[in-house]
């Protein structure tokens, strides 16, 4: 095959931006466990790890950058690589929502819970795994594999319709659960962004595949 | 007449005007087949780019526009080229008409020895202008439309391969001007310039294309990126994809052009 060294950072672009995308779903996994436990110490972890990621972020951006400036990439090559530009920066806006997270449990540390949590962990169950399909999907670029996607970002909607009224009433109920349902609304929320993210990263993945568009975030 | 092409993808755009329409267009060298069934619309006014391998014909499709492939021996030709609707294979067509009509710009300068003013006013010349004043008029025009009045306007009489290179080329496209064709054909412009110098010829054809219709072969994907708006892909003699430059270089719709724009190809 012509262009060899080129294909190989084409080939090692791609396993960065898995990399990255491993390091990111982790980040939100240990976030909402630390909400779910009241583990700061694993809040912190979460925070301290976010230096890592955006580092990551720019290392794979310059290599981007490096690319099209030297090899003038052309149709599914360019695809890749304008692709990969796009996925680190919803996977680094991922990563963020899940500092957001990890900094909720701390501003509540020490408080008992409003009410057991069971809603914000599915919602992170199905946000995790859809960021797990964008990125088997991106790995294997199979288009086919994201449709599943929108579904699943129906399912997030819901269950945040359903803890936005679940909270909205406790703290009419009880004014002193404001603070922290507040605190809780917003992890939520959180969630529900990662979902969109990943549909990003499945819109993205579609286009690298079939240089056509599709939309996942119906 | 629309110029339309069946793009690959499955419709058909109407686009404007075609000036060439080109029919199961075959062509040998000998028992060589060098152009195999070529079907295409060149679109009036616009710059159309023909890109492929070394060998696969784009010259030589280029070259069929004028029939310039007339003068090499051995050649056989089949098929139909039409220009603004009229076949220029007719045996009554005038092969020196037909060359007014549709300039040619070469892949290195060749400009004639003689001076500046004398390479524009060259053509005009041969096809009967006398009138001086008439002949200085056309030389300025010529020189202006190829950007490079303001840097010789002084040294008229200046011997012509005195000049640059890039000068050199932009002189040889006043020329091909100055007999006012409808079409530009150009073969390779930029192959023998430097970056700055190409970026001028570049900057030209942009400009060329209010008035003319313009067929490039370019090695240079980028070139052909840059300064087309549609492209055409040959290999081994078969035009493989015709479509939007756009489109042809971010989505290809055949794997041998995706091989080959991206260089993966052999």
């Amino acid at each position: 095959m012509a262009r060899k060294s080129y294909c190989e950072q084409l080939t090692k672009l791609k396993e960065d931006v898995l990399k990255m995308g491993t390091m990111v779903e982790e980040a939100i996994c240990l976030a909402v466990k630390s909400l779910k436990e009241r583990d700061d110490e694993l809040a912190q972890q979460v925070i301290d790890g976010d230096d890592l990621i955006d580092d990551f972020t720019v290392k794979i951006e310059d290599c981007c950058i490096t690319l099209l400036a030297l090899q003038q990439p052309m149709a599914r090559d360019l695809r890749v690589i304008t692709t990969a530009i796009k996925i680190i920066t919803d996977l680094e806006r991922m990563a963020d929502l899940a500092v957001d997270i990890a900094k909720v449990t701390l501003q509540i540390s020490g408080q008992p819970l409003i009410k057991p949590l069971i809603d914000i962990p599915r919602m992170m169950e199905i946000a995790q795994k859809m960021t797990r399909i964008s990125l088997d999907a991106y790995v294997k670029e199979d288009p086919e594999m994201v449709q599943c996607l929108i579904d699943y970002d129906h399912e997030v909607d819901a269950l945040y319709d359903q803890v936005f009224r679940e909270l909205s009433l406790l703290m009419v109920d009880d004014p002193h659960t404001i603070k922290q349902a507040a605190q809780l609304l917003l992890v939520a929320r959180f969630l529900e962004r990662i979902a969109d993210h990943a549909t990003n990263v499945g819109e993205s993945t579609y286009y690298m595949v079939k240089g056509e568009r599709t939309e996942l975030n119906l | 007449m629309k110029f339309s092409i069946t793009l690959d993808r499955g419709y058909k755009e109407d686009l404007g005007d075609n000036k060439f329409e080109i029919h199961k267009l075959n062509l040998y060298y000998g028992s060589n087949q060098v152009l195999k069934d070529i079907d295409l619309n060149i679109a009036e006014h616009k710059v159309t780019a023909l890109i492929g391998p070394s060998g696969c014909g784009k010259s030589t499709l280029l070259r069929t526009l004028n029939r310039m492939n007339d003068l090499i021996p051995g050649v056989r030709i089949e098929g139909s080229v039409l220009l603004d609707g009229e076949d220029i294979y007719q045996p009554e067509v005038d092969v020196v008409a037909l060359r007014k009509r549709v300039g040619m710009v070469f892949q290195r300068p060749n400009p004639f020895p003689k001076s500046i003013f004398e390479n524009i006013a060259y053509g005009p010349r041969h096809h009967g202008v006398r009138d001086t004043a008439e002949l200085a008029e056309i030389v300025e025009w010529s020189l202006r439309k190829a950007a490079l009045w303001d840097e010789v306007k002084d040294n008229l009489r200046k011997s012509a391969l005195q000049l640059s290179g890039g000068q050199q080329q932009r002189l040889c496209i006043a020329r091909a001007l100055a007999v006012k064709p409808d079409v530009l054909l150009m073969d390779e412009p930029c192959s023998a310039l430097d970056p700055i110098s190409t970026a001028r010829v570049e900057d030209l054809i942009y400009d060329l294309k209010e008035d003319y219709t313009i067929v490039v072969v370019t090695h240079n994907m980028q070139q052909a990126a840059r300064i087309s708006e549609y492209t055409a892909f040959l290999l081994n003699g078969s035009l493989i994809e015709y479509d939007e430059t756009n489109r042809l270089f971010t989505n290809p719709s055949r794997k041998e052009t995706e091989d080959y724009i991206t260089g993966r190809f052999g």
